[in-house]
């Protein structure tokens, strides 16, 4: 078991994964509003190049540099920051091991793109690291691939208080975080290898919590409990299991076709509509609602609190990813469970 | 700073609720593809989590039970769903699917694709075998095979050449290969990664790495720049990496000669009259984004597009097609409303009666609006891409593991929206 980081006002490093189609994006999302209370700013992170925050908020797409996107729902600030590989390297090489020269001559051969994509280990390091910087980074300190020691070992104010990343599917979550021995194997002794462990540190401490987001289906359930064994016996501490699009049961009293036809008679359409139709839509749904319940059973076997979302009829947009991120500063397993390092607050929402 | 505003889906649904949708009868006429026996190749392609799997094996079912003689490579399919095909990961010869009916002369074999594998086979093809066991020893080399971007995706396309060339010779029962694309962030990667690998092994930065080959390099680059490279190199990477790589890509190019050539031939291939795209996509935007992208890149890579599958799609009855979203919502309302003022009249069940058919209407608004906008959304996307048929696949519950609902997917497949 690594050493804990220190006890202190940690900023918190929320990942968030889930299998493809599961709406992480929007989780996560919804997870940085949440966490942006009053005074409190907030970095949302996305590592593959989607755009999908931008996206979600209506915006153009992001720049590979922290820019404030938007006001979280204790009125602090959510930024975002749209990692990249490439621009991830070069910061590197620019800043941390002062090859500003030497970078440039890499970048013009073609050897950014190669490490950035023959060895994906790397890469996935250098997107990490990048996240890393931020959750260590003072609020005075320059952006930048930082200086030795972390905000909170300095007693300083961490420049962001909770770190949200938007991960990388399920069936890449570990190796992106670098859970396997593929990295130690490929870069042995360099630079970046030695950064991997501190890395390695800060995630499989208190101060990270990561988050699986399933639907309530069979293929997502199965890939969530696989994901939560792997991540939990490399040692990351897992936060909440999120159960998202949850529907309901409709609630019928079980009036008959007959009182049915009268009373839909009186609803003032013309022509009524039809009953059995009505009816029938009605069963497929309480019968979704019920294979959902059934899956909710199996996802317990995660061993980690289920919180649910509702379904969003027709999908997302700002005014309800607004409404999802107030049920979400609700959640406690979200919101609050990685709060062990003792900073307490989780801003002042009313 | 401020929330950021755009329109909500509430509103873009009531416009479109009210325009009825686009032409319906614009079909694609699945069974008309699969029946026409110059269709030799289909690709499933689309984003992570959209069912392309499902769609392939669907597509697969129908078109051996119309009498075709198909092969379906899958990646990284369901237990489920690689049970119901008869297919194990590792396999590499494609197994007959059992339980499929060939009453019409078809059959149906299925293989689960082993990137790995492949790559093997082709060190082993093209190297003595002392080289092709140090090649795979090389620690690079695990980790080119295995997640590479790209790799996946090229030895997916090898494999379609594989199994596509055993078809030509007539040694195997099949004449139509149905692909599902492996899951990467983007849909477009399957038709990018052989051309990026094409471009990786040819590079300059390659030719840099080529030291001792004796070619090239003084036009590439400076003996200075090569220094200053390699010396950051070794500092960032670690020496050892450096010279793995570099026995790595004296290996590779032996095994893949000039890779672009051969990537070149595989897009002919699938650009010919034969092979037909099948972008797949929920209704969702995300998913839907990416399938633009695709629909683009397809179109300006003229490679056919046979058409838009959107999985996962809502929709009403048929015979309450006409009753839309904000009607229905209304009623509802004024029911409920009425609802408890009438049960002072002590007649419990008509009570019941209003209060149920609230929540009856209720469920259809919401798949009125559901389906409305899922519909808004697909048109949308459609309106920048010319015409390409769709395919509405309604939401079913419990997932599709066996036959049987493969062969429902395969129906509604056909009759499209």
């Amino acid at each position: 078991m690594p050493a804990p980081l220190p006890d202190g006002p940690a900023p918190r490093l929320h990942v968030v994964t889930g299998k493809g189609g599961t709406g992480k994006t929007t989780v996560a999302t919804a997870l940085a509003l949440a966490l942006a209370g009053e005074g409190r700013r907030v970095l949302l992170c996305e590592v593959e190049g989607r755009q999908g925050v931008a996206r979600l908020l209506g915006l153009d797409p992001l720049p590979p540099r922290e820019t404030e996107v938007a006001e979280g729902v204790g009125g602090g600030t959510v930024v975002a920051l749209a990692v990249e590989p490439r621009s991830a390297l070069m910061l590197y090489l620019d800043t941390f091991y002062h090859l500003g020269r030497a970078g440039t001559a890499l970048e013009k051969v073609g050897a950014v793109d190669f490490i950035t994509s023959v060895a994906p280990g790397l890469r996935d390091i250098l997107l990490v690291g990048m996240v890393y910087e931020a959750v260590r980074r003072g609020r005075g300190d320059k952006a930048g691939a930082g200086g030795p020691a972390a905000a909170d070992d300095r007693g300083e104010r961490p420049a962001y208080d909770a770190v949200v990343l938007d991960a990388p599917p399920t069936g890449r979550i570990g190796k992106f975080l670098g859970i396997g021995a593929e990295l130690s194997t490929l870069a042995g002794g360099g630079p970046i290898a030695g950064q991997a462990s501190s890395v390695a540190a800060l995630l499989r401490s208190p101060a990270t919590a990561v988050h699986l987001v399933s639907l309530l289906e069979e293929l997502p359930v199965t890939e969530t409990l696989e994901a939560a064994d792997e991540l939990a016996g490399a040692g990351l501490n897992l936060g909440a299991v999120v159960a998202n699009r949850v529907i309901t049961a409709p609630d019928l009293r079980g009036a008959g076709p007959g009182a049915l036809a009268r009373a839909l008679g009186a609803s003032g359409l013309d022509p009524a509509p039809d009953v059995d139709a009505l009816l029938a839509q009605a069963g497929v749904r309480a019968q979704e609602a019920q294979e959902q319940a059934s899956q909710r059973v199996a996802l317990e076997r995660a061993r980690r609190p289920v919180v649910e979302l509702p379904l969003l009829l027709g999908g997302i947009d700002t005014t309800r990813l607004y409404e999802l991120a107030d049920t979400v500063a609700g959640l406690e397993p979200l919101v609050g469970a990685a709060d062990l390092a003792g900073s307490g607050s989780t801003g002042t929402r009313s | 700073m401020s929330r950021p505003t755009q329109p909500s889906a509430q509103t873009t649904a009531q416009t479109t609720a009210q325009t009825p949708g686009r032409g319906q009868d614009a079909g694609w006429a699945l069974d008309a593809l699969l029946d026409d026996p110059a269709t030799t190749t289909l690709v499933c392609a689309g984003s992570g989590g959209v069912g392309k799997t499902t769609t392939a094996a669907a597509i697969a079912v129908r078109a051996a039970e119309r009498g075709r003689g198909v092969v379906v490579l899958t990646v990284d399919p369901s237990q489920r769903l690689a049970q119901a095909l008869g297919v194990a990961a590792g396999e590499a010869e494609p197994q007959p699917v059992p339980g499929v009916d060939t009453s019409r002369g078809g059959s149906l074999h299925a293989a689960v694709l082993d990137a790995r594998a492949v790559l093997d086979g082709l060190v082993d093809a093209s190297l003595p075998p002392d080289q092709a066991a140090t090649l795979r020893k090389n620690p690079v080399y695990a980790s080119v095979a295995s997640s590479f971007s790209g790799t996946q995706e090229y030895m997916a396309m090898e494999r379609v050449g594989q199994l596509r060339a055993q078809a030509r010779s007539g040694r195997a029962p099949w004449d139509l290969v149905v692909v599902d694309t492996p899951p990467s962030r983007s849909a477009l990667d399957f038709i990018d990664a052989p051309a990026r690998l094409g471009r990786f092994l040819d590079g300059r930065f390659v030719a840099l790495l080529r030291r001792g080959a004796g070619k090239g390099l003084a036009g590439a680059v400076s003996a200075r720049v090569r220094g200053t490279v390699i010396a950051a190199m070794d500092r960032v990477l670690g020496a050892h990496l450096l010279s793995d790589v570099q026995e790595l890509v004296a290996g590779l190019d032996v095994v893949f000669g000039s890779f672009q050539e051969r990537a070149r031939a595989t897009s002919a291939a699938l650009a010919s009259s034969g092979s037909a795209f099948v972008v797949v996509t929920a209704a969702e935007d995300d998913a839907l984004a990416e399938s633009a992208f695709l629909l683009d890149r397809l179109a300006s890579s003229e490679l056919p597009t046979a058409a838009l599958v959107v999985n996962r799609a809502a929709g009403v009855a048929p015979a309450l097609r006409s009753l839309d979203a904000g009607r229905a919502r209304e009623a509802a309302d004024r029911l409920e409303r009425r609802a408890p003022g009438e049960q002072t009249d002590g007649d419990d069940e008509a009570v019941g009666a209003v209060a149920d058919a609230a929540v009856l209407l209720g469920v259809h608004a919401d798949l009125a609006l559901t389906a409305a906008i899922e519909r808004g959304r697909v048109e949308a996307l459609l309106a920048g891409h010319g015409a390409v048929a769709v395919a509405m696949v309604p939401v079913r519950s419990g997932d599709v593991h066996d036959l049987v609902t493969l062969r429902e997917v395969g129906e509604d497949l056909a009759r499209t929206s």
